[in-house]
């Protein structure tokens, strides 16, 4: 089918879907170009709903980055709802951009954002829908060459069998770099092998095919190996030394998507140390945007968007340098113009609420949100957040001398070593707090917990822990609701079995990949909502695949198993992990690298890069020692 | 505490095109006040818990229909100048959106919801190669005193909403109906219903709203 030929059946086919404006394309500030006139074409792909996946800034960013280019073109294709998926078969549409509705498989590369795991049934999908090869090494010089990113793929090994090249780390600089080797191999005619190969020669780029991976009888990982001499042991993911200027060109949905608002990244990276967070880890080293550049940002974005919301994003905003600087300038030059500007991710104390104040001058609607994850002494300093129960409740109380009617709470159940009476402290705790509330402002204050589940993830210093039991969840679960029952008190929790799903995806091996191929074949698709995640279809694929879940998620890993995920290096060591799970063991806490460094191993590995920028803009320490190229450090890249 | 900067109510009348088809009556407004915030107008607000801008629509305008003459009745603090204010509006305007004309409107007038009694409708279909059937069809339809029928679960007559409705063509390449029908707060008649009623599928129909009927003369679209 051609795009005129898409354009006809989706005139026939729209009227009679939920939501067509999902599928419909040209938005304000969408980026078109002519076909003809560019040598390369990337689809941008967010394997999820366009509701979704309006949201990623990733994906925005990199559309961006790659149409500045004029000689290439990004376009955006987002998963079809099983409505519409069912139509499209139907009629034999393939999956398609919104922008020119060109079909997945004319496009040179498939570029997709996999920003976690329950994601990856519905990449297989939509190569299905595209009619491109779903197996890699199915794949020819006429197909298109597919690769994805995202915090997901730290651990690529699941997906090995499906995508081409893994980019771990930031993207800004790499897709660029994919697209001109990619452009360098085209006109040539060699085979699609050398292109792989070239690949690999790049900071940052992994391409499964080259290496091989053996195992000992017991399932676990003897070796894993580099096939090729271009395919570097371990993969070091990419980093960008300075964060260019934000993104302001965001495209304006026609329809309802879950954040209508401009996402403005403050800084990058988290110097806490929460020992769950897989994010404040893999995002290392620290790296902060200066006050006037966000604040210019927000006014050019506002300017080309006219969206009403700014959000202030990072993993711990309360820990940007300046971050009363930040608001004070934000509030000045945005009130009064109706601009609601959310500043989430605050630390739990009382000047966060002052911050609060600045921002949400006019009224404060919303509810106010901390994360305090655990409610015992003991709990807070095995997973290294160590807010105490007095911080908390001094914070819910000024919170609500200021106006806010609603708090919010997350926590994080099945930590290790975790026991029914830690879970029973998060309720106590909810409780104490709604009671500071009643006594403020009476019967309107509610408190909200979110509970969610945790998984171990890769390239943290749980990362050899098992996972809480089914039965062990359930049964938490169970005590949450009985004990947060009542006027002013409400428990959002996550459906066990996504948990599992996510667990088995996150600290799965290669082999997983059959079982993600068998469970897509069984119909798993938008395995990350409720309503469409199919528990049954994944028992059924683990047996089809031999496999025994369990394997994956609920054994305690020695400390010198090789991990799936070894070869993939996040810059923060195993060194450094085995020291600070030692230190969990202990209930041994660490302070905010801020204040000290912990040599976690980002430092030596980048060393050049933050010689070439020193100063504020890194949490780092500076470098003062005279440069030594090493072997091992990654070098500059060419010019 | 107490003078209010005066706010000045302006109607506004635009296309909405095939860029802007799927967009219901909600997102049509979260576009408008986005466009308006690009143009940097100075727009009033509502008063109360969650302001929003003022703004007002009219006969809302089922998903798949696309417009030649929609309205929406805007406020802007202070006395404006309707040409630059129209100007700032095309500058801003989104995909799917034109901008026609801008007239300052009394405030003390009643709501768009209120002032509009009837919309015209244009259908275009393929044609049905049945010669002179169409025609048949409007005229038994037309004919007939009432036309019960059911929408969402609830009866009501559908004749009475039809104002007019006749073939503009039938020919070889193409079946063109206009129609006029009711449109207030309780009585309004939809064009695919019309359709449906003369034994056609409304999603193989192209349609447009070609006028809106207000009841103030001054102001007919």
């Amino acid at each position: 089918m051609t795009s005129a030929d898409i354009d006809r059946e989706l005139e026939r086919l729209l009227p009679r879907v939920q939501k067509p404006g999902r599928y419909t394309g040209g938005e304000l500030n969408q980026t078109t170009k002519d076909w003809r006139r560019v040598l390369t074409r990337v689809a941008m792909i967010f394997p999820d709903v366009y509701d979704l996946g309006m949201a990623n800034l990733g994906l925005a960013i990199l559309y961006d980055i790659v149409n500045r280019q004029p000689d290439m073109l990004a376009e955006r294709v987002f998963s079809p709802w099983p409505d519409m998926e069912g139509a499209m078969r139907q009629a034999g549409v393939p999956a398609f951009s919104l922008e020119t509705r060109h079909p997945l498989d004319e496009f040179d590369i498939l570029a997709f954002s996999l920003p976690y795991e329950t994601l990856y049934t519905n990449l297989l999908n939509m190569l299905d829908l595209g009619g491109v090869p779903i197996e890699a090494a199915d794949r020819t010089r006429d197909d298109p060459l597919v690769i994805a990113g995202g915090h997901a793929v730290l651990n690529p090994e699941p997906m090995a069998a499906f995508v081409d090249a893994f980019a771990v780390g930031e993207g800004e600089e790499v897709i660029l770099d994919i697209v001109r080797c990619h452009q360098e191999w085209k006109g040539s005619g060699r085979p699609r092998l050398e292109l792989l190969r070239s690949l690999a020669g790049i900071w940052g780029v992994y391409v499964p095919s080259l290496y091989d991976i053996d195992y000992f009888e017991d399932g676990t990982i003897s070796q894993v190996s580099a096939g090729f001499p271009e395919a570097r042991m371990p993969v070091v993911k990419r980093i960008v030394p300075k964060l260019p200027p934000p993104l302001t060109r965001f495209i304006v949905p026609y329809i309802d998507v879950t954040h209508n608002r401009i996402p403005i990244e403050i800084m990058r990276g988290c110097t806490r140390g929460c020992r769950f967070c897989q994010a404040g880890m893999i995002t290392r080293p620290v790296r902060e945007r200066p006050v006037l550049e966000i604040v210019e940002a927000i006014e050019e974005a506002l300017a080309r968007t006219g969206f009403e919301e700014v959000g202030l994003l990072s993993l711990s905003s309360s820990d940007y340098d300046e971050v009363l600087e930040l608001v004070r300038q934000v509030s000045d030059r945005f009130a009064g113009r109706h601009v609601g500007l959310s500043l989430p991710s605050l630390r739990i104390e009382t000047f966060s609420v002052e911050l609060m104040d600045l921002l949400e001058a006019q009224s404060h609607r919303g509810g106010f949100t901390l994360a305090p994850e655990a409610a015992t002494e003991r709990m807070r300093e095995i997973i290294n957040k160590p807010v105490t129960t007095e911080q908390l409740l001094d914070t819910a109380r000024e919170i609500f001398r200021h106006g806010w009617h609603a708090i919010k709470l997350y926590f994080m159940i099945g930590h290790p070593s975790e026991t029914l009476d830690d879970v029973r402290a998060i309720a106590d705790l909810c409780r104490e707090v709604r009671a500071i509330g009643r006594d403020e402002i009476g019967g309107r204050a509610k408190v909200t917990a979110g509970v969610s589940t945790f998984v171990p993830k890769p390239h943290t210093p749980f990362q050899w822990v098992p996972c809480d039991s089914f039965e062990q969840i359930r049964a938490k679960q169970a005590l949450l609701k009985r004990e947060l029952r009542g006027p002013g008190l409400k428990l959002n929790w996550t459906n066990p079995r996504e948990t599992q799903l996510e667990a088995w995806l996150s600290r799965g091996d290669r082999r997983m990949g059959n079982v993600i191929l068998e469970a897509w074949r069984r119909g798993a698709r938008f395995d990350a909502w409720t309503e469409h995640h199919d528990h049954e279809a994944w028992m059924q694929a683990f047996a089809a695949a031999r496999l025994e879940p369990e394997f994956y998620t609920h054994r305690e890993r020695p400390i010198d198993e090789v991990l799936p995920w070894d070869h993939i290096d996040a810059a923060v060591s195993k060194r450094f992990l085995t020291e600070d799970y030692l230190w969990s063991l202990e209930g041994r806490t660490r302070v905010d690298c801020r204040e000290r460094c912990f040599a976690c191993g980002i430092l030596p590995k980048f060393v050049e890069l933050r010689r070439m920028h020193p100063g504020d803009g890194w949490e780092c320490p500076e470098v003062r020692s005279p440069s030594r190229m090493r072997e091992d450090v990654i070098p500059l890249v060419p010019a | 505490m107490s003078s209010q900067p005066r706010s000045t109510r302006y109607r506004i009348r635009f296309k909405k095109t095939a860029g802007m088809r799927f967009t219901g009556t909600l997102d049509l407004q979260r576009t408008l006040e986005r466009t308006m915030r690009r143009a940097s107008l100075d727009v009033a607000y509502t008063q109360g818990f969650n302001p929003r801008p003022r703004l007002s629509l009219g006969a809302a305008l089922p998903l798949g229909l696309v417009s030649d003459c929609e309205l929406a009745d805007i406020w802007l603090e202070g006395a404006g100048e309707p040409g630059r204010v129209l100007d700032g509006l095309r500058r801003a305007e989104p995909p799917g959106l034109e901008f026609l004309e801008l007239e300052p409107v009394p405030d003390e007038e009643p709501s768009l919801q209120k002032l509009i009694t009837a919309a015209e409708y244009r259908a275009e279909m393929d044609p049905d190669g049945a010669d002179g059937e169409i025609q048949d069809r409007v005229e038994a339809l037309v004919g007939k005193e009432s036309l019960p029928r059911e929408r969402r679960g609830k009866a009501y007559d559908l004749r009475p909403l039809i104002d007019s409705l006749e073939v503009e063509t039938d020919s070889a390449d193409s079946m063109v109906l206009r129609m006029r029908l009711a449109s207030r707060e309780g009585a309004t008649g939809r064009p695919d219903e019309v359709l449906l009623a003369l034994g056609l599928d409304p999603l193989a129909a192209r349609i447009c709203r070609t006028r809106l009927f207000l009841s103030t003369p001054t102001h007919s679209g």
